[in-house]
């Protein structure tokens, strides 16, 4: 005998990401999640795109790591409210799911924020399959890493709104084909933006702080 | 990479799916769809379900896993086509505005009883 079922297995994590983002349109808040591999510079990204945002834009972040509050410390410093998830100590979760993003906003309070930014685990992988509850989706792609990045995990980038490729004052130094790494990108997602910038030296940051506030 | 966890999820949907009043039941399948970009892997999916259903109704399930195609359709052309590489360029218009009809689904369709 056959039983129907029909249902996505993931259904949990969508349901409650729909709550997520019923909650955060309560609050007035636009959530953007950051994705990446890890070492790309999605902290320090955050740390330069927060210190040119505030105080007109009130920005906070939910930092997720396995391991570690060394990410969350760092962007303390730039006076925005940062809280950390830590999937495990000992080597946990890949990626960020809804509920966990739940528990954190209502531990950071979301009441006098404009934006709010969830730094996602290092992965280019799992981060692309979860729904948290976001209003837009940026990955991150450093100039250390291959060109072909993109068309190895298409997911990623077909599901985000915009891409970043960081690093790129070491450009000179290295082998890498900017502008073949930026043709990869949209093969994978034509008309997607792509930043060039060092989070670095801030060279390139206006367009993508320009892109950020017309989300808002 | 996040198998277990589907796996997990996978075990719930299909006990819940269970008729109560079916005494001792025992499952000989699950069929799955399994878009070709959901980025699951079939064999970490199904070693995952077999640690994780012992002793339970759905011992000895097989998974029975179809791929679907990524499908892809241009919204400023009307072409609609399968890729088999990640490229989501519409191969008439370029610049066209792409959506992906399916590849993405990690779903379950049914589940069959042994007889």
């Amino acid at each position: 005998m056959e039983i129907k079922i029909r249902k996505n297995i993931l259904e949990k994590n969508l349901t409650e990401a729909d709550k997520n983002r019923n909650f955060f349109r309560g609050k007035n808040v636009f959530v953007l999640n950051m994705m990446s591999s890890p070492g790309s510079g999605k902290t320090q990204t955050l740390c330069r795109t927060l210190a040119q945002l505030m105080p007109d834009i009130q920005v906070g972040v939910i930092v997720g790591d396995i391991c570690t509050t060394n990410d969350a410390d760092r962007l303390a410093k730039t006076g925005a409210k940062v809280t950390q998830i830590n999937t495990d100590q000992f080597g946990g979760d890949c990626h960020l799911t809804a509920p966990m993003i739940d528990t954190a906003a209502r531990k950071l309070g979301c009441d006098d924020l404009d934006l709010l930014i969830v730094e996602n685990i290092g992965n280019l992988v799992c981060p692309a399959e979860f729904d948290i509850g976001e209003n837009a989706r940026v990955v991150v792609l450093s100039v250390t890493e291959g060109e072909d990045k993109p068309v190895k995990y298409p997911l990623m980038f077909q599901v985000s709104d915009a891409a970043i490729l960081n690093k790129v004052d070491l450009l000179p130094y290295l082998e890498f084909d900017a502008a073949l790494a930026v043709e990869n990108m949209k093969t994978v997602h034509p008309g997607m933006p792509v930043f060039e910038l060092s989070a670095k030296t801030g060279q390139g940051f206006e367009p993508w702080l320009e892109w950020l506030r017309q989300q808002l | 990479m996040h198998e277990m966890g589907i796996a997990q999820e996978l075990v719930r949907i299909a006990l819940d799916a269970l008729p109560r009043d079916l005494k001792d039941p025992k499952v000989a399948s699950l069929n799955l769809r399994i878009g070709k970009l959901s980025s699951v892997v079939p064999h970490s999916l199904t070693f995952c379900f077999e640690i994780i259903t012992k002793d339970t109704p759905l011992e000895q399930a097989r998974l029975d896993i179809e791929t679907v195609p990524v499908v892809i359709r241009c919204d400023t052309c009307g072409r609609q086509w399968e890729a088999e590489t990640p490229v989501f360029r519409c191969p008439d218009c370029e610049n066209g505005q792409v959506r992906m009809i399916s590849g993405r689904e990690i779903d379950i369709d049914s589940l069959t009883l042994m007889e």
